[in-house]
């Protein structure tokens, strides 16, 4: 900008701004027809009336959302109550993420602080190795862990031998193999943004607390964890969304008893209910939930940073 | 435009060279992929003289939605699933095969020809069907198990280690022959009874896995599992101490059929090529290569020793019926699918 006025002359600057215009537009592009066209579909989708086997028919209704919050009984002639069918399997997710949430930051937030401390030349090689596992295909991973977990695997099998327990633990096809799952699933979207904002860090600003009698829990507390807060905000933001929305997890280790909103959703597209406006009104339901927390986050971050 | 008209010309003369084909014998089989050996093709070909042409597609909604594309009148035999041999006569896509049309439509076995998808054998004959039913680890229960019961309302040994495939369809199916009702049942009092049996049953299963149906069972993870016949019959291979089990209330069968398509450019091959099919010799050598069963009669002699005697394959005589999952009207489906959410929010 300051070059093309030092060169006189408006004409640079319109060529500038056309340059820039030009230059964004693969960013326009992503946005509207990536991210916004697909979800103004699902919008329309969400308003139309289904069509029987899949597909829709160009007709507005708002039946997908009152099937999604009234209950009218199996034959859909009572009269309607609250369903809460769909916001158990939503609150369901929301728990199991939540928990995925905490078990990554709890593992996550010493892994990032561990690497983040190594000499610097060491330093891309752990992170390095967090990523190896992320190589092999998540459905691999998935089913790895089934294996690792089940009452004849090798966990059981150490833990029998050790004489620690004498029958095997039913892991899998609870709710705490599927929460094991997700956070092994998004483990490093955890550790690599709170990796970045612990390498930022100035550890003098430890030292200092210590020097004045801080002790390490307080340290901790008060001075790492506010300083590195944007980093673990966003690492729960990653692990959190995708969490919510998975259904691998749920189906292979949690024996799929129960839906989740990912299983509930697709099961309106791919399985035998073919019903898309449901399915694309449940997509835009939890859509408004994730703003909703995103927004909560961001306002909080807001105000912490008016604060200080 | 020059090369619009090379293209043109060019399909002219494929047209033109298809009808001479067509007068010296030929047929065109639209067929699931990997799904016919080679060795009977040319059996026919050298038994008849007529050359044979084979397209391949993957689901039945794929072959029906290029037949309705304008497919229709390339093909003169199409080889669908059980229900959508009924959504094809429905669209008017099927011709019928007249009374004497077919020599040997004698042999296919009784309990294949008055069909719920096609009654009485208007516009298809069998291919190949199997079954899906459910398999018990012997190790872990002795008793009787050719009974629903065993996955409704299991015995203490089976209690909470049962896997059941995650699919409504096969579901709704199995539950509908444990209480001897119709599937698309619109009694409401059969309706609710429904509901509060599978929520009943629930509580003894482990799981719903439909891919991992044959692995649970291997691995020990289920000792109970809804599964299809054929990966019963590897379950056991692989080791697993499995029965399976044909229930008397009945059992669930699949089957693929070969229609007569409507405007068949060679009719009389297609119908000549239905009545090699149908030669107890010929379903031999399909089913010794595909390993399902053929729904035709004469055929048990000619096969492999393995497969003839294969238990997964050859239900007992105190078998139950064996139900096609049947489709049901849009009201009624919304109560099944309903059913099915309830069970598992």
């Amino acid at each position: 900008m300051a070059a093309g006025a030092a060169s006189g002359g408006s004409a640079t600057t319109d060529t500038y701004k056309e340059a820039r215009t030009w230059l964004l537009m693969p960013a326009w592009v992503t946005l509207s027809f990536l991210i916004l066209a697909p979800v103004l579909l699902m919008l329309v989708y969400s308003f139309l009336t289904k069509e029987f086997r899949g597909g829709v028919v160009w007709e507005f209704s708002l039946s997908a959302y009152d099937q999604f919050f009234f209950d009218r009984g199996l034959f859909g002639d009572e009269p309607a109550k609250i369903e809460w069918t769909y916001i158990t399997i939503f609150w369901r997710s929301i728990w199991q993420a939540g928990a995925a949430t905490l078990l990554s930051f709890l593992i996550g937030f010493p892994t990032a602080y561990f690497i983040a401390t190594q000499p610097e030349r060491v330093r891309p090689m752990w992170v390095f190795l967090i990523t190896i596992p992320y190589w092999v295909n998540l459905l691999i991973r998935t089913v790895s862990m089934k294996f690792l977990l089940r009452d004849q695997g090798p966990l059981n099998d150490f833990l029998i031998s050790t004489g620690l327990i004498d029958s095997p633990l039913h892991i899998v096809n609870t709710n705490f193999a599927v929460q094991l799952g997700l956070f092994y699933s998004y483990l490093p979207f955890m550790v690599l943004p709170i990796y970045a904002a612990v390498e930022r860090y100035n550890f003098t600003l430890s030292e200092a607390a210590a020097d004045l009698y801080a002790t390490k829990m307080t340290i901790l507390r008060r001075v790492l964890l506010p300083a590195v807060k944007p980093g673990v905000i966003a690492g729960c933001i990653l692990v959190f969304v995708p969490s919510m929305g998975s259904f691998l997890a749920p189906d292979l280790l949690g024996g799929a008893k129960n839906f989740m909103i990912g299983s509930l959703i697709e099961e309106q597209f791919k399985g035998n209910a073919g019903n898309w406006p449901f399915g694309a009104a449940a997509s835009m339901i939890l859509l408004t939930m994730v703003l909703i927390i995103l927004l909560i986050f961001a306002r909080q971050q807001a105000k912490a940073e008016k604060e200080t | 435009m020059k090369h619009l008209m090379k293209t043109t010309v060019a399909a002219l003369a494929l047209t033109l060279g298809a009808q001479a084909a067509q007068a010296e014998g030929e047929l065109v089989l639209y067929h699931w992929f990997e799904y016919m050996p080679q060795e009977l093709l040319d059996k026919f070909t050298a038994e008849t003289g007529i050359k044979v042409t084979m397209d391949t597609f993957d689901s039945n909604e794929a072959m029906l939605a290029s037949l309705k594309a304008g497919a229709l009148g390339t093909y003169d035999l199409a080889v669908p699933g059980d229900y959508m041999v009924k959504i094809m006569a429905g669209e008017g896509m099927l011709d019928e095969i007249k009374d004497g049309e077919l020599a040997n439509k004698g042999n296919i076995q009784p309990q294949w020809l008055d069909v719920a998808f096609d009654p009485g054998r208007m516009h298809s004959i069998p291919y190949q069907w199997g079954s899906t039913s459910f398999s018990v680890n012997r190790d872990v229960f002795a008793g009787e198990i050719n009974s629903t019961d065993i996955l409704f309302n299991p015995p203490a040994e089976l209690q909470g280690r049962i896997n059941v495939l995650d699919s409504q369809g096969e579901m709704m199916a199995m539950a509908s022959l444990h209480m001897g009702i119709p599937q698309c049942s619109t009694d409401r009092d059969q309706l609710k009874a429904l509901n509060a049996m599978l929520q009943n049953a629930k509580s003894h299963w482990a799981s719903f896995n439909s891919d991992t149906a044959k692995e649970v069972l291997v691995s020990g993870d289920a000792a109970a599992g809804m599964i299809y016949n054929g990966f019963s019959a590897k379950a056991r291979d692989e080791g697993a101490n499995v029965e399976y089990a044909y229930p008397t209330q009945g059992y669930i069968a699949w089957m693929d059929n070969v229609v007569l398509l409507k405007d068949a450019p060679n009719r009389d091959s297609a119908l000549a090529f239905m009545d090699f099919l149908l030669e107890p010799e010929n379903a031999a050598i399909l089913t010794n290569w595909t390993q399902y069963s053929a729904g035709i009669d004469g055929v048990a002699p000619l096969l492999d020793e393995a497969l003839r005697t294969l238990p997964e394959a050859n239900p007992p005589a105190s078998a139950g019926p064996a139900a096609f999952i049947e489709v049901c009207d849009e009201a009624t489906q919304a109560v099944y699918d309903k059913i099915w959410t309830g069970l598992k929010k």
